[in-house]
This record gives structure tokens, C-alpha cells and sequence, in this order.
């Protein structure tokens, strides 16, 4: 054991073969699996002309996927940021029946598949499902409709902001919030001016992952939406009409501001990482 | 570290939550009604472009002869699983499916399409028709001329599958009706063609246009069992230098119909402009469009005639003569424990 140690300290120099190796495979990978796509998706969108492209992200139909992603995400976001928080802070601040079976809950939709999670709102609110009469009764539409996008893009990114907040939570302990109820301040005075402040940057990089997923998802979405083009079409089902219609260059450019999406969501990523890297370490237990 | 929870603090801070939660969902779907009248078009597969250009036309007719706007909304996916989604809820004012059987489900689930829904217009409610042909690469280099050649070695077929895609279930009929010619009748060796021609699709896509791309842009396989129309616009979209169309000795005659949801278009108020669109379909106007995107239209006066010189003459057999109608065909083979369940054994 000792001597595997040392052996593997000492190969640790420079010019060593076996991490050169390890090096290339990794970055191969990656430029392969990864940047390659990237650099497709744009390659492809302005294969026809800058014109084009353009022509392509000020389609009607397009800027309607636009403003229904950033509408579905302007909805979610903000109600997991709101769930997550009161989850997250059940879960590490109080000991109550049935704190192990909501930690489970919060993980479920990253175990479940989303087109099943889709399937289920079908099921429940349909026009044959569970509550479909009551509904209709009512005039309510929740499936192919905003609401029904809006209730399968919240099953995914449900654990995004709880499941960042919960470890950083747990690590900072209650100390600070005991000290501030001694004090005299109410629960809720202690939740806003002491525990929400501590946890702000694992807060904000939840928020940034839960808004990546919310505007690119596809599975749960595909399901509840119906297709409708203009009306009920999201930026990624907007991608795969187009690229079913032959319309490649401008599958590609409205795929293209999702991939702009994910290169922002990287950058913000890295310089929270570097800026608080400590709060974010933290955050993650280490 | 950590506070025995509060009876009362639970309930203060979640029940305003889930109040929140309701009311962002629920409030803002009622409150997207738009003011110009709107029809929704729950379509098939391979009728994009067909729609996108009868839509165009309908809408200036409609403009000129109630001086009223109106949008018409499309959506596309397999026949049978656009069928569900009206079946679940989806808001369609027409169906315009691949065949009579997605519309029977609907009218027969949900009960918002009359039953007698396909004499309620013309020619079985159908303004067109097309058929089945082979789609290969240029010059025909696996040599495939008839249903026969598809199962011989080293052949992949391309085709859709017939649980939700319409087209397919066309397909398999065709197929059907050609093996029981060839082997006089002969039920054992009916089936095992069957079976052997399925063991040679390497990828059975949910819809006619998964099928196609999956061929044309993904370079899958020897040959695509296709909708004529969409064999047709294949080669318009990837260059007439890249594909042949074989038309087989034999062939289906495939009417996909259209009807109105009156159970949605009633409520909405788009009763009439739903019908009037449906009828639209069998004017001169649009007929000449139908034979443009390379359907076979009812009324081939009104077309072109370089479009209709397109149309290959072969021996179609009908749903009805073949089969005993759409709702035998669709008990017998494609209900689960049908034919095609019983025949289908994917290899590997």
C-alpha cells in the first residue's frame, strides 16, 4: 500500500506518460462529446447566412417559443425558489415526523423519468383523467396549456434550489438562529435577516441550474403540450417541429440560443465558483 | 442543532405557498383566450407543408367572404398519438388524421365527434388519398422491386411504428394484402413474412416523419416503406439525384379523413368557420394544392396535370374490399393482442 503510494507521488511529474494519457482521453472526451456539438449547433445555424439565421429567431412562431420559455421559466423558477427555501429549511432546521420520507420526495423527480412525470399530469388532469370533469365543469385548462407546461417543468426542477440549499443549511448549523430567537426576534424576522442571508450564493447557484433545466426541458414538456405551433411550443419542441419540417438552419438557430443559454448558465456558474468559492465548498459539505 | 418544529409556524408559512402555487397555475391559463378566432388543426405526420399552404389559401377566402380574421394553429405528430391527445383534451376544432380509425377513437371516447362523422362529407370524409410506395437510394443499388425483396438478406427497412403512427399501420395493411397474394392465401407463410419483414426494421420511429428523417437525413437504411406524398417530398427537399421511388405491384388505397370536433368547435363558437375550412378541402383552389404537395386529390380536374402525370397507375386494394373496414382491420391487427403483436419479434 505504501509502496503504491509513493510509486503513484512520484510518477506525478510532468512528462509522466500515464497522466498524459489520462489528460488527452479526458479532454479528447470532452472535445468529442461535448464542445463538438456545441460548435455543430452554431456551425449549422449560420450554414445558410447570417441573414438567415436572423430571419429564423424573428419567425413568429419562434419568438412566440421564445416568450412562452421565458414565461414558463419566469413562473417556475421563482415558485421553486420559494418550495425549495421552505423545504430546504424544514429539513435542516427542524426535527419533525416524516422529515426522511419529504428528503426522498424532493429527490423523486430526478429518479422519475419526465416523460412519465408528463404522462402523470395526462392522467390526473386530462380530459379522461382524475379530476378531467371537474375541470371541464369549470373551464380550466391545465394540460396542453400554460398551466399544464408550467406544472411538468416545476416536477423537474423541483430538487435544483433544495438540493443545493439543504447540505450548505446543514453545515452552518443553527446557532446563529438560535442566538437570533433568544434575542427576540420572531421565526420569521430570524428566516429573512439571518438564515436566508447565510445561504444566499448556494441560493442563486440553485437558482441557476433550476432555470437552465426549466427552459431546457423537453421530455415532460413534449408530453402535456400538444404541439401547437405558436401557442404551446417551447424552445426545445420548437427545435425538433423545425427540424422535422427540413428546416435545419433554423432548428439550429433557435437551438442555438438554447446552447447560448447553457454557455451563460456556464459562465455565471464559474464566477460564482470563483468569487465565493468558500461559501460554495461549503455548501457542498467538503 | 436543531428546533423542534412549531405547531403553528408549518401551517403559517406553507399554506400561503401552496395558495401561491395554485394561483400562478390556474390563473393565467384562463386568462390566454385570444379575441381573433382561432381554429386549431390537430394533424398528422406528414402534412406540414400541406397545411402551411391550404392555411395560407383559407385564410384569404375566409377574409374575403365574412371579412373576419382567422388564425388556424397546427399540430403534427403520429396519427394515433394525436388522436390520444384530442382523446385527453387537446383543444382541436378538426382532426385531419392519417386514418378512420384515430377518428372513430375519438368520436367513440369522447363522444365530441359524431359517430356517422364520415358520411358527413364527401368521398368518406376523405378530400384525398394516397397510397404506400418504397422509397431507396439513387440507382437502386439493393435492387428492390416489390414487397418480396424487402425481407431478403442484408435489406433495412425503415418504417414507422403502427402502434401510433398511421402511415404505418397503412403499411403493414399493404404489406398484408400483398403476402396473402403471393402465398395463395396461405396463412402460415402470410405470418411468417410478417414476422420476417418487421425483424428487418432497425428502428421503429413513433411517427411517418421520424421514419423519413431517420432514412433521408440520418442515412438509416435501404429502404423507406412510405406515404407516396412523403416519398415525393423527400426527394424535393434532398435533391432528385439522391432518392428513386418503386412503386410495388401492389398497394393500399389510403384515405386519411378529416372531421370536425363539434364537442370542442360548438363551445368555442368556431362551429361554422371549422366546417367551412373542412369543406374548403374539396374545392378547386385547394384540390390543386393537394396534387402540389403530391397527394392524389378527388378531383384531379382541378389540378395541374404535370402533377397528376406524377402519380404511378397500380393495383390499390381499399380498407373496405381487403379488410371489412377500419374498424375490423383495427381489432383484428393492431388492438393489443393483434396481429402485429403476435408477429412482431424484434431480433437482437
Amino acid at each position: 500500500m505504501r509502496d503504491l503510494r509513493l510509486s503513484l507521488r512520484a510518477s506525478s511529474g510532468r512528462s509522466d506518460p500515464a497522466r498524459l494519457l489520462f489528460f488527452a482521453l479526458c479532454f479528447g472526451f470532452l472535445a468529442l462529446f461535448l464542445l463538438l456539438p456545441l460548435l455543430v449547433t452554431f456551425v449549422e445555424a449560420f450554414s445558410r447566412g447570417v441573414g438567415v439565421y436572423l430571419d429564423s429567431l424573428a419567425d413568429p412562431d419562434a419568438r412566440s417559443a421564445i416568450r412562452l420559455t421565458l414565461l414558463v421559466a419566469a413562473i417556475a423558477v421563482p415558485l421553486n425558489v420559494v418550495i425549495g427555501i421552505a423545504a430546504a429549511w424544514l429539513v435542516a432546521r427542524f426535527e419533525f415526523r416524516g422529515r426522511q420520507l419529504l428528503v426522498s420526495l424532493i429527490d423523486l423527480p430526478f429518479s422519475v423519468s419526465p416523460v412519465i412525470a408528463g404522462l402523470v399530469y395526462i392522467l390526473l388532469f386530462g380530459a379522461q383523467g382524475y379530476f378531467g370533469p371537474w375541470l371541464k365543469a369549470h373551464d380550466i385548462e391545465i394540460v396542453f396549456a400554460l398551466p399544464g407546461i408550467v406544472l411538468a417543468t416545476l416536477f423537474v426542477t423541483f430538487p435544483f434550489v433544495a438540493r443545493e440549499l439543504i447540505p450548505h443549511m446543514q453545515a452552518l448549523g443553527g446557532s446563529e438562529e438560535e442566538a437570533a430567537l433568544m434575542l427576540g426576534a420572531s421565526g420569521w424576522r430570524t428566516f429573512l435577516h439571518v438564515s436566508l442571508p447565510n445561504v444566499k450564493w448556494s441560493l442563486l447557484y440553485g437558482v441557476l441550474l433550476c432555470n437552465a433545466r426549466a427552459m431546457g426541458e423537453f421530455g415532460a414538456v413534449s408530453v402535456v403540450s400538444g404541439r401547437i405551433r405558436g401557442v404551446t411550443a417551447t424552445l426545445p419542441l420548437q427545435v425538433e417541429i423545425l427540424y422535422n419540417e427540413y428546416n435545419t438552419a433554423a432548428a439550429f438557430a433557435v437551438a442555438s440560443l438554447l446552447a447560448m443559454l447553457a454557455l451563460l448558465t456556464l459562465v455565471l456558474k464559474s464566477i460564482l465558483e470563483w468569487r465565493f468559492a468558500d461559501s460554495i465548498a461549503a455548501a457542498r459539505g467538503h | 442543532m436543531r428546533m423542534r418544529l412549531p405547531a403553528g409556524a408549518l401551517r403559517r408559512c406553507l399554506l400561503p405557498l401552496v395558495a401561491l402555487l395554485l394561483a400562478a397555475a390556474f390563473g393565467i391559463g384562463s386568462a390566454a383566450r385570444a379575441q381573433t378566432q382561432q381554429l386549431l388543426n390537430v394533424s398528422y405526420d406528414p402534412t406540414r407543408e400541406l397545411y402551411k399552404d391550404i392555411n395560407a389559401l383559407f385564410v384569404a377566402d375566409w377574409k374575403e367572404k365574412t371579412g373576419k380574421t382567422i388564425v388556424i394553429r397546427q399540430s403534427h405528430g403520429g396519427s394515433g398519438s394525436q388522436a390520444r391527445s384530442v382523446i385527453d383534451g387537446l383543444g382541436a376544432d378538426v382532426v385531419t388524421l392519417a386514418l378512420a380509425a384515430d377518428i372513430d377513437a375519438i368520436a367513440r371516447r369522447t363522444g365530441k365527434i359524431p359517430a356517422d362523422w364520415q358520411k358527413r362529407l364527401p368521398d368518406n370524409s376523405a378530400p384525398y388519398t394516397s397510397t404506400i410506395v418504397f422509397l431507396v437510394h439513387k440507382g437502386n443499388p439493393k435492387g428492390i422491386k416489390d414487397w418480396g425483396d424487402l425481407v431478403k438478406d442484408g435489406v433495412a427497412v425503415v418504417m414507422p411504428n403502427p402502434k401510433t403512427s398511421g402511415g404505418a399501420r397503412w403499411n403493414y395493411l399493404a404489406a398484408w394484402a400483398w403476402a396473402k397474394r403471393a402465398y395463395g392465401g396461405d396463412e402460415a407463410k402470410l405470418r411468417a413474412y410478417i414476422t420476417r419483414l418487421y425483424q428487418h426494421v432497425p428502428v421503429l420511429d413513433t411517427g411517418a416523419r421520424g421514419s423519413t428523417t431517420s432514412f433521408a437525413q440520418r442515412g438509416i437504411g435501404d429502404v423507406l416503406v412510405s406515404w407516396e406524398n412523403e416519398a415525393f417530398l423527400v426527394k424535393r427537399e434532398f435533391g432528385a439525384d439522391k432518392f428513386d421511388i418503386v412503386v410495388p405491384s401492389l398497394s393500399i388505397l389510403a384515405e386519411p379523413p378529416v372531421a370536425v370536433v363539434e364537442g370542442n368547435a360548438g363551445p368555442k363558437g368556431t362551429l361554422e368557420a371549422a366546417r367551412a375550412y373542412l369543406n374548403f378541402l374539396y374545392t378547386p383552389k385547394a384540390q390543386a394544392v393537394i396534387a402540389r404537395n403530391f397527394y392524389r386529390p378527388r378531383h384531379p380536374e382541378a389540378a395541374a396535370p404535370e402533377d397528376i402525370a406524377r402519380f404511378a397507375k397500380l393495383d390499390l386494394v381499399t380498407i373496405d374490399g381487403e379488410f371489412g373496414g377500419w374498424d375490423k382491420a383495427q381489432a383484428e391487427h393492431f388492438a393489443d393482442g393483434g396481429t402485429f403483436d403476435q408477429l412482431y419479434k424484434p431480433q437482437r
